[in-house]
Formats: structure tokens, C-alpha cells, sequence
């Protein structure tokens, strides 16, 4: 089936078996790869991009649910060269990431999130962040990470 | 030597650009053009006689370019390595049971890899999983590890006529003489059983025969790509020098993405050498419960003997433990609890005895702690049942059996898993435990905050518990640390990394003695193509043992350039000093940049002297004579909800010591991590088997790990009492915060229910915490 879409700003055209996965489609059809798959039944948020504005897992939805929309994924985020968005920047500097595989999932989590809750308190954050799984960091530093985010955010929109 | 503005400091790290942004390269982020796809018929049943595999139907599937079962691998069918050999402990009985590619007569656990598919896509290849005829006998089962060692149990490995896999009797002093004088003896059975490594990426492997110049390439989601490297030469008829196993970034491995041999490991690129293509399988998390490895059951029968102070006077531990269907890792695990159960104490005498035994289960092999939970949670329950026998403080119990700094090194007359005598070389565990009562504040809270909830109906409890982590053990590691005409730092080293740091530590740790900034210092790790020794990063030792050949080779670079600098600049070595990426005449405006001196270094024309070498650059290898031993204590208070034994943690506090920290906020996020795994462990996670030995929960929906809602926030602080046996001071960090939880919970809990119940075992669960009451209240 021929889909249509647009990823980061970039339209794509691609002829595609019905079954395929968004996440295969992004990561291996478009070779957009910061996009991580950690459980494909939708409970670790790792592959999780926005679609319309809104934060989904690309690992429950297919290439041809997605004809039409406009995607965004973690490439997209930071504004290029080698400047990081906030939220990024938030991220290093409070050391919110170790392996760095579930990260691109939780930064496409919040970008939604911390438009919608630019002053979120800590059990806001976790509440926001529980559908995303991290190994490595016992989450402490992601959601300082994330307050740290939306503190930066609104000085931005300042 | 100059100042050190890096190492002690909390510096960015250097990794994080590429990760932020998704730049980063994983293993299935490598696109090769003309890759084909594995996927992995494996057996449904965990104990059978494979009487046939037809691979017909799949074969003539569209899009199917190969089938491969065991008959099809010929030669190089074979058993695999036994990785780590047990350590020469007397009287020790040790049954190898190493892995097979593919199933061939029997299947020994549900996952074991039967056949593989290479075709187009993965989703062809899957499809074609279901053209294939599969026939296997079920055998009875064996899944309990009492069961096991029944006289009529059926047995695994016929060869062996036995499912022990080993049995180790490990001593010091004379146990039953020291229980004799005993004023009180404590005897407990224990259960403690644990889980998967849950590293959100799951395994995976590239490989690329090149047939033109004869060059195998794999990417490997490997702890260990040098010995991957070495035996994938060796399989394969190779030379060391035509395979190139790289592992790029790892999605975490926590233990089992170590130099295992897993069958797919062995496959791919023997695959990919038949059919001259790139082929590549990515494992999925179904997949990764069955077929990646884990940690789990041990049933201890343990007893304590005190005299009337609490003072320890010995230790005995009778333990079994669970090998799984194979023992590819040998006594790793067990030797681990055995070791590790003698804790911060004084332990005169002490008697261990453990028995591992096959299951047709997934295998076990370490995962973060690696078998010192067990131990801990004997010992911290012993002392606490102990301190209640007595009355004494359960603090109290605890300082009067730490070992004292005076006392360092410490000989506990038993081998660690590294063969070398378990010798802890430095520690000082009364402030820990003294910052930690006063972090948590201990002493209020039994006094007047306790008190006041249970007036009020609530269930407040708290735990403190203590424990050591034998880390950094060698053999080696090596480091080539060489400064470019750039004036930029190449750093290369041979351990993988799993999102530890590694870009940012070792880059501190070079950034000191050549005077650059640490984003200067570029570093590769998990690459043999550019650094061919070493062993890999596990058992908490990448930054004691790499870090410290990093730092050994900075030094003989620093001296380089130094020699180098003197030369040009017409003064003495001792006049000048490094710093800001140059080398300086002290007091002076005179300075020649290290790019500069990289180039005189390595002249195109003109004589240099005899023996020279060209270039800055050095390596150096650094191997400890044995492991360094970490510390710490944990706290935490909890609450537990009456009604539904529902548990909410309201603080938790860690006082760690690892020695000289080289980035405080890097071994802080260690620990975090660490407490996590250990409260997911402790609570949340748990592998149910049936008595088919079939996994009931092999899915994220059903296996729970821990989300940002259940870690609670971790306050944390450190003592530094610095390893004698490198030359940095430093100690492993990486598996310290998962150790001590299971022991932390169980007090925790049983203070919050005012002993109403005694808790003897790992994982809990509200719903077993409400069993275990029930069961105390029908009793009394």
C-alpha cells in the first residue's frame, strides 16, 4: 500500500505491506534509527514518537495508519548543528541518561507533556514518565532532568 | 604529577550529544546494504527428544534464502567453551554442560534455539518459522532444585548420570567448634530468587563475511567483544586478524550480553560466511526471556552462632543453587553468595557448602550483583534475627561485627571468583553506617515518629542493612592513549561499555596528566579493531581496571611529551608544566602546543635516534594482583497500606563507598540505577515458572519492572576510602546499589508489621506479604 507522510518536515512516499510496524518503517525504510524498539507490545515507551503532536508508540501502529500524518522523531529535536533542544540540554546536564536506548522515547514523551505542564511537580513527572522504562538511571536524574527541562522551556517561551 | 581538575568532578559527559540526539549507533542501527534476516525456531517444551525437524515447507517459502538446523552445521556443530573455569578449590565437584548452536536430540529448556530461518525480511523469516514440522518427545521435567537431586528424578545431561552441576565446600576455622561455645545460634531456611537483566535493548548481531578480502565484521551487542573476537577466530578457522567484532553502544547489559557464545553468536556469522551476505538477527523480548540468560533461585540452610554480646563467632551455609540447563559460566554465581555473604564482618569461622544443580530452565549467569544478593539477605537476616534473640540494636549487633580499619587487609581464608584468595584490601565501615542511621535518622524515628504512626494506625517500618561488593578483578586491561597533530586525544581501549560513562571517565582520567580538556580526549571502547586485548566490562571493573591502564598509559604519554617539549623549548623537564592543551615554561610566555609536539614527534625527514619511537603515544596494561572491595549501607522507611500491603518507600538513603570517586554524579547515577534493579528484585519482578517449566510471564505486561513511580528518590552519600591496588584508588561501582535491597526490604517490612511476620524470602509482592499474614495470624 502507498503511504504518504511527513517525518520531521520531510515528506516521505513509500509503497508498504500493511503489516509493517511504523518503528520498522522509520527505523529500517527510512533509516531514521534514534527511534528504539525495546519490547514491541507497547509497555516500554522506547520507540515512542509523535504523530499529529501526540505521543505514540511506533511499535502499535502501522506504516499505512500513519498515511497522511506528520511525524516527529528524535532527529527532529534539536534545532541542528550542535546546538541541543532544552530538553536534551536538561538531560545532560542533569546526567538524565546512562545507555541512552530508552532516552529518545522518554524526550518524544515529554515534548507533549511539558507543553501541556510547563511547571509539573515531581509526582506529575513521574506520573507522566511511568509508561516509560529505564534500566539503567532509577529515573531520579530523568525527572530532575525533565524539571530542569521545563524550567528551561519556560525562559524560552519567555 | 599536576593537578587533577577532572578526575573528582562531576563533568559532563562526552557520549551524551550522540545519544540525545539519536545519532548514536546501536547494533540494529547499522544498515548494511543486501542484509538478510535470521529468526530462531525454538523449542515450546523444556525437556524432550527432538525426533525431527522438517524444514521443507519453509524452504520453498518465497523470500526464504535458508533453513539451518544441527544436522546442517556439520563440524561445526559442537559443545561451546567453558568460559570461566571453577577456581582449584579442594574437593570441588564440577559437571561441564556447555551450550550447543542448535538442538540436535534433545531440548534442555522452553527457547532452546532448534532451527534458524535467513531470509528477505525478518518478517519472512518469521513467517517461515511457521512452515517448519517440528516432533519432540517430552522427557518429564525438572524445574525444582530439591526435585533435582531426588534419587528418581529424571536427569538432564545423560552423559553425567547426575543433575549437580557442582558442589563446593569452602571453610575457615572450625564452625562446629565455635557453635559449641556459642551462647546463642541462630538456624534459618532462606529463599532468594531473582530475575532478568532487563536491559531495555534486547541482544543482537550483525556479521559480514567480505569474501573479497577475507574480513569477517560483526557487530555484537557484547560486554566482550575481544573474546567474542578470539573465539569466533578460532570457530570459524579464522586468523584473530580477519574478524572485527565491534560493540558499539549498548541498549544497558547488566551481565548477560557477556562473552556468553549464545548459539546466535556462533551462528550469524557463520551464516553470513555460507551465503557470502550481510545477516543480521535482533532479538526480541519474548525471545530475550527464554533465550538471554538470568539469575534466580537459591535455597539456603543457614545458621549464625553469636555469643551473648552479638558477636559473631561463626557462619554455616548450606545452599542450593540453580544452574539452569547448562553451566557455560561455571560456579561464578554460587562462589559469588558464598564469598560475598561475610559481608563488612568479622567472621572467625565459617562453613559453606553449595550445591548447583541443572533445571531445564533458561540458563543463569551473573546479572548486576551476580549472586551477592543472595548472600547478603542470609547474612543481614541472620544478624537481625540475632539482635532480636538478644535484644540488641540491630545497628548495634552490626557495628559491634565490622571488621576494623586496622584490620585491612583482611583474610577471610576462602577463593573469590577470580581464583585469588578473598582478601578484602581496605574498607571503614563504622562511619557508613553511622552516616547512614544519621541520614535516615534512625534513632528519631524509633523513638518518636514510630511510635506516633502506629498510635495512628499506621504501619511505618525501616530497614538498615550492610554489605561489601567484591569489584575490579582482573585478568587486565589495556589502554593506547596517543595525542594527535590536532592536539586532540585518541583513547583506546579494549572494554565494551553499557552506558556507564566509560567516553567520559577514562577521558578524565587522560585530560589530567596531559593537561587537555576532557572533550579533548576522544575515546573508543569495544572496538578489536582498535584496541585487541582485554577482556571485557563486568563484575564492576571497567574503571579499576581499564581506567587504571588509561591512566598508566597518560602517564608514559605524559612523559613523551615531556621529553619531547624539553627538547624544543630548550629547558629542563622539570621547568615546564602541562596545561590547556600546551606545554609551558613555568613563568614564562614560552609554550609549544601538544599538536605541535605531536608533529615533531613523527618527522617526515631528517634522522632520529636509535631505538625512538615515532609519535605521543603509549599503551599500557594494568591487571590487579585481585578484586578491590566496595561498600556500603542502605536505609530506607516505608510505609505499607493495611488494607492492601500495598508498600510506598518515604526515603531511601545509600552511603557507598567505592573508593576515590572519579565522576561523583556518573557513581551517584550508578548506585540510582542499581537501587532500582534491586527494589524490581525485591518486589516487583519475578520469573513463574510451572512445573512444565514453561514461563508464565514472559512479557512486559506481565513481568513487572519498575517505573518511575514505584523508585522512590534516593538521597546519597559517600565515604572514600581508596583501594591500595590501583594506582587512582578507585573501587567498582556498577552492581553496588541492586546488592543490599532484598535484605533492606525484608527488615523494612517486618518492622512495619511489628514482627507479625518474619520474612525469609525474595521476591515479595503485596500479595505475599498478605499470604505470609494470613499464615502468621492462622498460626498464633
Amino acid at each position: 500500500m502507498e503511504v504518504t507522510l511527513t517525518v520531521n518536515g520531510v515528506e516521505h512516499r513509500a509503497d508498504v505491506e500493511p503489516r509493517l510496524l511504523l518503528s520498522d518503517f522509520l527505523r529500517h525504510g527510512l533509516e531514521l534509527t534514534g527511534t528504539h524498539v525495546g519490547c514491541e507490545h507497547g509497555v516500554c515507551g522506547a520507540c515512542t514518537v509523535l504523530m499529529d503532536g501526540a505521543a505514540v508508540r511506533s511499535c502499535l501502529v502501522f506504516a499505512v495508519q500513519a498515511d497522511g500524518c506528520e511525524l516527529a522523531t528524535v532527529e527532529g529535536l534539536a534545532p541542528g548543528g550542535d546546538e541541543l533542544h532544552p530538553i536534551q540540554d536538561a538531560f545532560r546536564e542533569a546526567h538524565g541518561l546512562q545507555c541512552g536506548f530508552c532516552t529518545p522515547g522518554i524526550l518524544m514523551t515529554l515534548v507533549p507533556f511539558l507543553r501541556e505542564n510547563p511547571d509539573p511537580s515531581e509526582a506529575e513527572v513521574r506520573a507522566a514518565l511511568s509508561g516509560n522504562l529505564c534500566r539503567c538511571t532509577g529515573y531520579q536524574n530523568i525527572v530532575a532532568a525533565t524539571r530542569l527541562a521545563a524550567s528551561k522551556l519556560r525562559e524560552v517561551e519567555v | 604529577m599536576g593537578a587533577h581538575p577532572h578526575v573528582g568532578a562531576g563533568v559532563l559527559r562526552n557520549e551524551d550529544p550522540q545519544l540525545l540526539t539519536g545519532r548514536a549507533i546501536f547494533v540494529d542501527d547499522v544498515h548494511l546494504a543486501g542484509t538478510l534476516h535470521a529468526a530462531f525456531l525454538r523449542s515450546d517444551f523444556a525437556h524432550g527428544r527432538l525426533l525431527s525437524v522438517d524444514t521443507s515447507a519453509a524452504k520453498r517459502r518465497e523470500g526464504v534464502i535458508a533453513v539451518y538446523t544441527a544436522e546442517d552445521l556439520g563440524d561445526y556443530w559442537c559443545h561451546g567453551p567453558l568460559l570461566v573455569p571453577p577456581p582449584p578449590i579442594a574437593g570441588l565437584t564440577f559437571n561441564t554442560a556447555t551450550l550447543v548452536p542448535l538442538a540436535r536430540d534433545r531440548v534442555v529448556h522452553v527457547g532452546e534455539p532448534i532451527a534458524v530461518v535467513v531470509a528477505e525480511s525478518r518478517y519472512i523469516a518469521e513467517d517461515a518459522l511457521e512452515d517448519i514440522v517440528v516432533d519432540i518427545e517430552p522427557l518429564p521435567v525438572v524445574v525444582g532444585l530439591e526435585e533435582a537431586l531426588a534419587p528418581d528424578s529424571p536427569v538432564i545431561h545423560e552423559a553425567l548420570g547426575t543433575n549437580v552441576a557442582a558442589h563446593v565446600v569452602q571453610q575457615k576455622g572450625d564452625y562446629e567448634a565455635a557453635r559449641g561455645d556459642a551462647h546463642t545460634v541462630v538456624s534459618r531456611k532462606f529463599s532468594y530468587d531473582r530475575g532478568v537483566a532487563g536491559a531495555i535493548e534486547n541482544r543482537g548481531i550483525l556479521a559480514d563475511w567480505n569474501a573479497r578480502n577475507e574480513e569477517l565484521t560483526v557487530w555484537d551487542t557484547t560486554q566482550a567483544p575481544i573474546p567474542i573476537r578470539n573465539g569466533l577466530a578460532e570457530r570459524l578457522g579464522l586468523l584473530q586478524s580477519q574478524v572485527r567484532v565491534v560493540a558499539p553502544f549498548l541498549g544497558g547489559g547488566f551481565g548477560p550480553k557477556m562473552m556468553m557464545f549464545y548459539p546466535e553468536e556462533l551462528l550469524i556469522p557463520w551464516i553470513s560466511m555460507r551465503l557470502e551476505r550481510p545477516v543480521k538477527w535482533i532479538e526480541d523480548r519474548a525471545e530475550s526471556f527464554f533465550a538471554t540468560t538470568n539469575e534466580r533461585l537459591q535455597l539456603h540452610e543457614a545458621e549464625l552462632a553469636v555469643d551473648s554480646e552479638g558477636r559473631i563467632l561463626g557462619v554455616k551455609d548450606v545452599f542450593l543453587h540453580d544452574s539452569g540447563a547448562y553451566d557455560p559460566y561455571g560456579i561464578t554465581v554460587p562462589i559469588n553468595t558464598q564469598c560475598t555473604l561475610l559481608g563488612p564482618y568479622r567472621v572467625p569461622n565459617y562453613y559453606s557448602e553449595f550445591t548447583a544443580v541443572f533445571t531445564n530452565k533458561t540458563i543463569v549467569t551473573p546479572v548486576r550483583g551476580a549472586g551477592r544478593q543472595h548472600g547478603v539477605f542470609v547474612m543481614e537476616r541472620l544478624l537481625d534475627f540475632a539482635a532480636k534473640e538478644l535484644g540488641i540494636d540491630r545497628v548495634e549487633i552490626r557495628k559491634r561485627n565490622f571488621l576494623t580499619p586496622d584490620e585491612f587487609p583482611h583474610d577471610h581464608e576462602i577463593l573469590f571468583q577470580d581464583s585469588a584468595p578473598l582478601v578484602y584490601d581496605s574498607g571503614d565501615y563504622l562511619p557508613a553506617m553511622e552516616k547512614a542511621a544519621e541520614m535516615i535518622g534512625y534513632r528519631k524515628f524509633l523513638d518518636e515518629e514510630q511510635p506516633k504512626a502506629r498510635a495512628e494506625g499506621r504501619r511505618l517500618g525501616l530497614g538498615i542493612v550492610s554489605y561489601v561488593e567484591g569489584t575490579g578483578i582482573g585478568p587486565y586491561e589495556g589502554a593506547r592513549v596517543s595525542v594527535e597533530p590536532s592536539g586532540k586525544v585518541q583513547l583506546a581501549t579494549g572494554v565494551g561499555t553499557q552506558g556507564q560513562g566509560h567516553f567520559t571517565t577514562f577521558a578524565q582520567i587522560v585530560a589530567d596528566q596531559l593537561g587537555v580538556d576532557v572533550t579533548d580526549v576522544h575515546v573508543v571502547t569495544g572496538d578489536t579493531r582498535e584496541f585487541s586485548w582485554g577482556t571485557g566490562t563486568f563484575a564492576s571493573r571497567g574503571i579499576v581496571v581499564a581506567g587504571s591502564a588509561c591512566h598508566e598509559a597518560a602517564i608514559v604519554v605524559r612523559k613523551r611529551i615531556l621529553s619531547v617539549a624539553s627538547e624544543a623549548l630548550e629547558a629542563a623537564e622539570d621547568d615546564l608544566e602541562l596545561a590547556d592543551g600546551v606545554v609551558r615554561v613555568k613563568g614564562s610566555d614560552l609554550s609549544i602546543s601538544l599538536g605541535e609536539l605531536a608533529v615533531r614527534a613523527n618527522p617526515l625527514r631528517g634522522a632520529v635516534a636509535a631505538g625512538a619511537e615515532p609519535g605521543l603515544e603509549a599503551t599500557s596494561y594494568f591487571g590487579p594482583a585481585r578484586g578491590t572491595t566496595a561498600s556500603g549501607v542502605h536505609a530506607m522507611i516505608v510505609e505499607i497500606d493495611p488494607e492492601t500491603l500495598e508498600v510506598s518507600i518515604q526515603r531511601y538513603v545509600v552511603v557507598h563507598d567505592c573508593g576515590r570517586l572519579v565522576n561523583p554524579v556518573i557513581v551517584d547515577g550508578q548506585i540510582h540505577g542499581g537501587v532500582a534493579h534491586g527494589i524490581g528484585n525485591a518486589f516487583f519482578e519475578e520469573l513463574v515458572y510451572d512445573d512444565q517449566g514453561q514461563l508464565l510471564n514472559a512479557s512486559f505486561m506481565d513481568y513487572l519492572l519498575p517505573t518511575a513511580t514505584d523508585v522512590p528518590h534516593m538521597e546519597v552519600a559517600h565515604v572514600e576510602t581508596p583501594s591500595p591496588l590501583n594506582p587512582l584508588g578507585v573501587k567498582g561501582v556498577g552492581e553496588a546499589g541492586a546488592i543490599p535491597v532484598g535484605a533492606l526490604y525484608a527488615q523494612a517490612l517486618e518492622d512495619a508489621l511489628q514482627g507479625a511476620v518474619e520474612i525469609r524470602e525474595i521476591p515479595l509482592s503485596p500479595g505475599r506479604l498478605f499470604d505470609l499474614v494470613q499464615d502468621a495470624e492462622a498460626d498464633s
